[in-house]
Formats: C-alpha cells, sequence, structure tokens
C-alpha cells in the first residue's frame, strides 16, 4: 500500500462525522481566493502542479491528533510557516511535511485561526524540530503556541512587538 | 567521552560563544551552560544578521526577488536560484528548454563542489589544520573563475532565469570545466591523503557528534547531516527535479552516525558531482536556453505551490502562495540548516566544548542561510 493511500486513510479517522465531501483539486484552488474558505477534510494534489499530494484542512483541536498520526508514519517536519488572509480575518498556519524514503508523499496540515486570537497548540512535544519553527511562526505573525517551552523572539530582535509578516503591519 | 557525566547543574556558569567567533563561521552565538569543560546546557540564538527575506518577497515583483535568492546562502546559491526557478515555473507552466535544464545541473554541480571545498578548508582550520584551507580554495578559485566567465559573478549569482538561462555557456567554459574535472580528481586523491586518513582528524571526529535518526525526523535535518546517520534521503534522487533522473550518481549514506560520516559524505559527494557534470557535458544537447514561449508579466494563478531542491546543505523548500497579482502572497523559504542547526542544541548535551566545535563544524553552518 503507497503511503500516500496509507496516510490519508489515517487521516480521514479525523474526519469521520464528517459527511463524505467530494473533493475535486479544482474546487480547493478556488477555495483558496473565494471569500468563503475551504472545509475541513482532506484533498488530494496533482503533484506536479502543486508540488505536494496531501492538503488537509483540520481545526486547530485536531492538529496534535493529525501530527501524531503523521509522526507515527515517518514524516519528518520540513517547516512550519503562517499565511495572514486579512480579508477573511483569519490567519493561516501551515505545517509541512515530507519523507525520508522513496514512496514521496508530501503532506500538508493547514488550520485557519481567527486573526484576534491566534491561538494553538504547540507540537514540540512530538517533533522538537518544531521548537525555532514555531518561535520563527510567533515572531512574523504573533500566533500564540500553548506549551511551547520557550516562546521568545527567535529571528527578530528580543523586545520586538511587532509582527512584519502580517498584512496591515507597516513599518 | 564515552560514559555518562554527571552533572551538578549548581556548580555550572554561562560561557557565551559568539556573536562574533571564528568557530562558528558567521554571526551565531551560542550560549552554553558548562559544567566544567562539558557542556550541561546549549541555546543557539539566531537572528543576528536577519533581513526578513520573506517580507521582501511580498514587495517585489517575481523576477525582481530572483536576485536575493543569492544572498541566503552564499556557498550554494545556484541551488537556491534552482528552487526559486523551479517553484515559479510549476506554477505558470513555463517549460524549461532542455539545454538549459543541463546547463542548470552543471553549474549547480559546480557550485556544490566549491561549497564543499569552502567547508573542507574551513571545518579542518577549525580543527587545527591550516594547510587544506590553501588547497582548497584554490581548486574552488578554479571553480569561480568558470562560473564568472558565464553568470558574471563569483558568489552571489543570479543566473537562472523563469524558464532559462542568463546566459548561454561557450566552448571556453565547457572546456575548462572538462579540465577541472581531470584536476579536481587528482586533487580529491590528495585530500584523502592529505585529510581523510589524518590520524588527528579522525580521532577528533570519530564517535563524536551523535546524531541518530530519530534526531534526524524529529529535527527534520536533511542533507549530508542525515545521510551521515545512515538515511539515503538525497531531494534528487527521492524527488527527481530537472534532468537529474538521466544521471548515474550514487548518494554517499554513511551510518556511523558521527563527525566522520558527515565528513565522509560530503567527500563522497564532491566526487559524485564531478561524475554528474562529466555525464551532462556529454549529454549537453544543443538548442536554445530560453523558451520561446514565455510570459511578457509572471503572474501565477491563485493558489499555493512547493517546490524543494538539494543544496549543498540539504533540501531547500519553497512554498509560495500566490493571490494572482504580480508579488508572491506568502513566500516561505525553508533553509536546510535551519533544521540541521537546530539539533545542535540538544545532541551537544554532555560534550566537552571542543569537541562541541569541531561537531558544529560537520553541520557546515552558513548563518545568512539561517537567518534569512
Amino acid at each position: 500500500m503507497k503511503i500516500q493511500e496509507k496516510t490519508k486513510e489515517a487521516l480521514s479517522t479525523l474526519f469521520a462525522d464528517l459527511p463524505p465531501s467530494e473533493p475535486e483539486p479544482d474546487d480547493a484552488e478556488e477555495g483558496e481566493k473565494k471569500p468563503v474558505p475551504r472545509g475541513n477534510g482532506i484533498i488530494e494534489q496533482d503533484y506536479l502542479l502543486k508540488g505536494f499530494h496531501l492538503d488537509v484542512q483540520l481545526e486547530s483541536e485536531q492538529l496534535l491528533e493529525a501530527v501524531q498520526i503523521i509522526f507515527d508514519l515517518g514524516y519528518y517536519l520540513e517547516s512550519i510557516t503562517g499565511v495572514d488572509w486579512i480579508k477573511d480575518d483569519q490567519l493561516e498556519v501551515v505545517y509541512d511535511f515530507s519523507r525520508y524514503d522513496f514512496d514521496l508523499c508530501r503532506t500538508v496540515l493547514r488550520t485557519r485561526l481567527p486573526r484576534s486570537a491566534p491561538q494553538l497548540p504547540s507540537i514540540t512535544p512530538i517533533y522538537t524540530g518544531a521548537s525555532w519553527h514555531e518561535r520563527e511562526t510567533h515572531d512574523f505573525f504573533g500566533i500564540i503556541f500553548d506549551g511551547h517551552p520557550h516562546l521568545v523572539p527567535l529571528l527578530l530582535p528580543e523586545d520586538a512587538d511587532f509582527h512584519p509578516l502580517l498584512k496591515d503591519f507597516k513599518a | 567521552m564515552t560514559e555518562p557525566i554527571s552533572l551538578q547543574p549548581d556548580e555550572t556558569f554561562v560561557l557565551n560563544v559568539g556573536p562574533q567567533h571564528p568557530a562558528t563561521h558567521g554571526v551565531l552565538r551560542v550560549k552554553m551552560t558548562m559544567d566544567g569543560e562539558y557542556i550541561y546546557n546549549a541555546e543557539t540564538v539566531l537572528g543576528y544578521i536577519h533581513r526578513m527575506h520573506e517580507k521582501m518577497a511580498e514587495n517585489r515583483t517575481y523576477p525582481q526577488f530572483m536576485p536575493n535568492m543569492g544572498r541566503l546562502d552564499y556557498l550554494s546559491a545556484m541551488a537556491f536560484n534552482h528552487g526559486y526557478a523551479l517553484v515559479v515555473e510549476r506554477a505558470c507552466g513555463i517549460e524549461v528548454p532542455e539545454r538549459a535544464e543541463y546547463i542548470r545541473v552543471i553549474t549547480v554541480e559546480l557550485n556544490r563542489i566549491s561549497s564543499h571545498l569552502v567547508w573542507l578548508g574551513a571545518y579542518v582550520l577549525d580543527l587545527g589544520g591550516f594547510t587544506p584551507l590553501m588547497y582548497c580554495f584554490d581548486d574552488r578559485e578554479q571553480i569561480l573563475d568558470l562560473l564568472e566567465s558565464v553568470t558574471g559573478s563569483r558568489l552571489t549569482y543570479c543566473y537562472f532565469r523563469f524558464g532559462g538561462l542568463y546566459n548561454d555557456i561557450d566552448d571556453d567554459f565547457i572546456s575548462g570545466t572538462r579540465a577541472f574535472i581531470k584536476r579536481m580528481r587528482k586533487e580529491l586523491k590528495m585530500y584523502a591523503k592529505l585529510v581523510t586518513g589524518n590520524i588527528i582528524l579522525m580521532r577528533r571526529l570519530k564517535d563524536h557528534g551523535p546524531v541518530d535518526q530519530d534526531m534526524c525526523q524529529r529535527y527534520g535535518a536533511t542533507g549530508p547531516v542525515a545521510r551521515g546517520s545512515g538515511i539515503n534521503y538525497d531531494v534528487r534522487r527521492n524527488e527527481p527535479y530537472s534532468v537529474y533522473p538521466e544521471f548515474d550518481f550514487e548518494v554517499p549514506v554513511y551510518g556511523e552516525c558521527d563527525s566522520y560520516a558527515r565528513y565522509l559524505v560530503r567527500m563522497d559527494e564532491m566526487e559524485q558531482s564531478l561524475r554528474i557534470i562529466e555525464q551532462a557535458l556529454d549529454k549537453l544537447p544543443d538548442g536554445p536556453v530560453n523558451p520561446k514561449k514565455k510570459p511578457k508579466l509572471i503572474k501565477p494563478p491563485p493558489g499555493d505551490y512547493f517546490a524543494a531542491v538539494e543544496t549543498a546543505r540539504g533540501n531547500f523548500g519553497i512554498r509560495m502562495v500566490s493571490d494572482g497579482s504580480k508579488n508572491a502572497y506568502r513566500l516561505k523559504l525553508r533553509s536546510p540548516t535551519y533544521s540541521n542547526m537546530h539539533l545542535f542544541d540538544e545532541a551537544c548535551r554532555g560534550m566537552l566544548i571542543a569537541d562541541a566545535l569541531a561537531f558544529m563544524g560537520s553541520l557546515d553552518l552558513v548563518i545568512p542561510e539561517m537567518d534569512r
């Protein structure tokens, strides 16, 4: 069984109570620019077009569970980043995972947070290396990672109270 | 060094390594809590040369951002060019002519060798051997001259264009590269005699700086650090891009998980890069180096895109979010040393400080790429 199917199967347990939607890749692309964000669920992307295979949107409460599944399947953490969707009044946090073996499957977990109170559980208990990525995302977007052991500015000055990658940031 | 040390936290003191320290090869600070000569805890402090490249990407058009890629990892700038070109080409659906792909591979691999040569020279210099640095920089000079003749710059290359290249290579470059391959093969044998088998070097590196596979996974280490831990992971192989599948090369993997394994991986990689260049020169097709049809204005359709390349230090990924305008909505640069360095804090605990610095050198740090 290919890891892509395996991952999809394992992750789909998270969305068991969701009605089975029709995951069409074209729909997802549209969803990015439409004011209505796409719903939670797994979408299989065209690798040649997008550069990744599985695109999973979930609630912040599901995050730790999903990351644990991903970790157990042997993925390594590539990066964590944010995107400021100021028009939707939301911040998106994106987790990139990849694999060391030849069964290629890049998996993206994403979750949307309200801009006013961006809070998310930290995944450092699972992926130790998330520490710097989370601190960086905290620097740039002001997202608070609950349970992070040392959430102080990493790349910005130690007394920085601004978040330069927010779209309403003025230097 | 192998038996566990009993640590007494109340007898520790803080030692500040950097931000200006010759062993860190850049502006990097490590706050070490020491128990005598042993490290009790270490905290890396980054950001001294943070320039916010990701914000610059949002303020510039796609082609305008290309020169920034050479300023991230100044030793392996060509691979960073490649990564950025790949993601924009993927997003816009730009076809790259075959000749351009081959020249890309040749220049990237030359750049990889020059990067490893700087690492080798500087690393052995860290360990107290001055002479190899001179030889390494002599060899590297040949590469810089070759690349200067086609790209116009010696270090911060901005050679790739979306869909092609800035400049075609000429016969001088081809003959010069062939001469270099011949020379470098001889030099690599010399390095093996001069450095690799050196008993002092071996005693400093063997069984020091343990990075196991579990640690690699937790931190996302890639490149020679992962390959020195027995992980057969090379983006050129695992996730083929450009024309790499057409070449016959090996991915050196050593399972010893120590600094010496990482050293050997890089030494072998130079040999493999020479093989790739040689094959690419043999197969080099004729034709244009820029596509005939190319959008005048680069405006990728909305959505997110990802591309990864193997730089000299590991997996460099770019996540690009486009909103359909001529600037990127968000551009995330995933740099390899950022993850590779992160494991230092955990791995150096209980090490002698001299060994920790030898370990740090084996991670092959380039600070501007970490700080971005």
